[in-house]
């Protein structure tokens, strides 16, 4: 039973009470107030230690990329037979990373689910974050990165040249390019009705220009509102197979090539279902820190966590279930080859990777069939780490033991990763924090129009029920 | 342009609804509603029609889509034919990925765009003022005063009885 249930007049009726994802029933003047606390305010002193810490490491992004440039891939471990190690491990995390909010704003949209109302706009910023840190790594890891836009078709001098379309390097680009534009709109439409309440609740002159920009001159028309509903649901409609291309296209990377290991048809499914799990993972600790310490508990409550680690162990299982085909498949089909390459996964010189990822992404989300753990928010903060380190270890042991040995033992060589590759790891994680952090600083990081609009909903069905 | 227009403002969205039913009841027009948050009925209270920013995101998406297959047919089989892996030139399957991200992306950004257009919302552009609360915690209704025929008196009860918080006569920009 929800916390509504439990109100003054235990009748069967209130047995079938909505539930309610805000606490108490604040006025929608509150829920302004409550929302731009944060942003009104100067910030805590957790805020300015985190920032600290994140904005150290960016620092720290930003001298190992330039001495990376400077010096050549070289500096990191690979070599010739790990051609692809952290790299591209990071770029995957990261890419898969974004899914999780793209899911909560599209899909859950589309579904009517109320419940993603508080939770939205952080994800949707986590999502665009994400594939900024994951736009980062293709672009260092390729030989000579200023010439990253040959990628682009566009009439050059060179022939003119195209570029394979038939690869999916090629669609990996386009892939991501319109991810991250598609998510970035959305992203700042959902934001423009708040903008305008932020401007016309400015306390000064900069204040009210900078949202008077940003608020495009909405001023709460119904005639706009009911045109940029209809516009947000097919933006919605058209996000949401972005959901299950994205990551398919980005796992056809790998699944197009024949190395043992990677050329297997569930791919796509597998790196969707991953996706979600660790942007899930990611979302709900981004939502633990800022709900403790933003003080939201009212918006983000136990029930959303209770529904996010839902989704988190849901999806965790289908990730499971795909390890276990991708072992199934390897002894059914009969080469040697892949045969070997799963024995190698398991017992090879990078075994502790494939059992951290076991204990991490199989074992990890069982823990979430409990409802004492789903409330608890200090355990659901530790699993969400562990869904994070698990799914960081699947794209390394995907990409790394995948190829440090494949058909000719001639050609077998081990990965050892350099400072430079830590530090770049570190260092996006640093990019990351700092987006997230001046983001909650900065924007408003619960949609006050959409939780307006819930708590109207929310009376609505109180009255209703109670009549 | 200022306009002659009568100001409503109610703090319950239910009451709002009864006041826009009523009054487009009587035959008069209402100029708009300004509301923090989408209420649901007003839709059908207002007798707004569907919009049709839809077919936009339609046309777009449809002409990105065959643009992005000729052109990627254009430049693999006309232009610089590469042969990578003996796979067909024209391997339009392997064509598809592309054309499909690019539908989504233009018919995204049209859709956006049209919405922009339609509903004249630029950067920098100035809300007027005149319902500041209604991007808080105030719903408004305004009428506008066209001719002398307009009997604002009998809007002004009818507002009245259906609730309002204050009705105000204003000339002003909106």
């Amino acid at each position: 039973m929800s916390p509504a249930t439990t109100g003054h007049h235990p009748t069967e009726a209130q047995a079938l009470l909505p539930p309610k994802y805000i606490d108490g029933d604040p006025s929608l003047q509150q829920i302004a107030e409550d929302i731009a606390r944060p942003l009104e305010a100067q910030p805590g002193r957790s805020w300015w230690i985190c920032f600290a810490l994140a904005f150290t490491a960016l620092l720290n992004l930003g001298g190992m990329v330039t001495y990376l440039v400077a010096k050549g891939i070289g500096v990191w471990g690979l070599n010739n037979s790990v051609g692809w190690a952290f790299d591209i491990t990071n770029f995957v995390f990261w890419v898969g990373i974004g899914h999780a909010g793209t899911l909560i704003s599209a899909i859950l949209l589309l579904f009517r689910q109320t419940w993603r109302t508080s939770i939205n706009r952080s994800a949707e910023a986590m999502t665009i974050f994400a594939v900024i840190c994951a736009g980062l790594f293709p672009a260092i890891h390729l030989g000579r990165p200023w010439d990253a836009f040959f990628i682009f078709p566009y009439p050059n001098q060179r022939g003119p040249l195209w570029p394979n379309f038939r690869s999916p390097l090629v669609w990996d680009v386009f892939a991501i390019s319109t991810y991250f534009t598609v998510s970035l709109v959305f992203w700042y439409l959902g934001m423009v009705p708040d903008m305008a309440t932020l401007r016309d609740r400015a306390k000064n002159r900069f204040q009210e220009t900078v949202y008077r920009w940003l608020s495009l001159g909405w001023n709460g028309s119904y005639r706009t509102w009911a045109r940029y509903e209809v516009v947000s649901v097919v933006i919605a409609g058209l996000a949401a197979p972005l959901v299950v291309s994205v990551h398919s296209i980005v796992s056809m990377d790998f699944a197009t090539s024949v190395i043992p290991g990677w050329h297997a048809t569930i791919f796509p499914l597998y790196f969707v279902a991953g996706a979600i799990y660790s942007g899930f993972g990611m979302v709900l600790t981004l939502l633990i820190i800022t709900r403790q310490t933003m003080h939201l508990e009212r918006y983000i409550t136990a029930q959303h966590l209770d529904k996010m680690a839902k989704v988190t162990m849901f999806t965790g299982m289908i990730v499971s279930y795909a390890y276990a085909t991708e072992f199934f498949t390897a002894w059914y089909r009969g080469d040697v080859y892949e045969k070997y390459h799963f024995i190698n996964r398991a017992i090879g010189p990078y075994a502790f990777c494939f059992y951290l990822m076991v204990l991490c992404n199989v074992l990890t989300p069982q823990v979430l069939w409990f409802k004492k753990v789903r409330r608890n928010v200090a355990a659901l903060f530790i699993a969400s780490i562990l869904v994070n380190v698990g799914m960081w270890f699947e794209r390394f042991v995907i990409i790394v033991v995948s190829l440090h040995r494949t058909f000719l033992p001639s050609a077998w060589g081990m990965f050892y990763p350099t400072r430079i590759d830590i530090g770049i790891l570190v260092g996006s994680f640093g990019l990351f924090f700092t987006c997230f952090l001046l983001f909650i600083r900065f924007l408003p990081m619960i949609a006050i129009w959409e939780i307006k609009g819930a708590s109207h909903f929310e009376r609505a069905a109180q009255k209703a029920t109670h009549a | 342009m200022p306009k002659n227009l009568l100001i409503a403002t109610f703090s319950d969205p239910d009451r709002l609804i009864r006041a826009v039913r009523n009054i487009r009841r009587k035959h008069i027009r209402i100029y708009d509603v300004y509301t923090p948050y989408p209420v649901h009925d007003l839709d059908e209270a207002m007798g707004i029609r569907r919009s049709r920013l839809p077919w936009v995101t339609l046309m777009m998406g449809v002409s990105a889509l065959v643009l992005t297959l000729l052109s990627e047919f254009y430049t693999a089989v006309f232009d610089w034919p590469l042969n990578v892996g003996g796979k067909p030139d024209n391997s339009t399957l392997a064509f598809i990925p592309i054309s499909f991200e690019l539908t989504v992306l233009v018919g995204a950004l049209a859709t956006v765009a049209a919405l922009f257009l339609r509903a004249e919302l630029y950067p920098g552009k100035r809300s007027g003022g005149t319902v500041k609360d209604a991007t808080n915690d105030t719903f408004v209704l305004i009428i506008r005063r066209r001719d002398a025929s307009f009997d604002a008196s009998k809007a002004r009860l009818l507002l009245e009885h259906c609730g309002a918080e204050s009705i105000e006569e204003k000339v002003a920009e909106l």
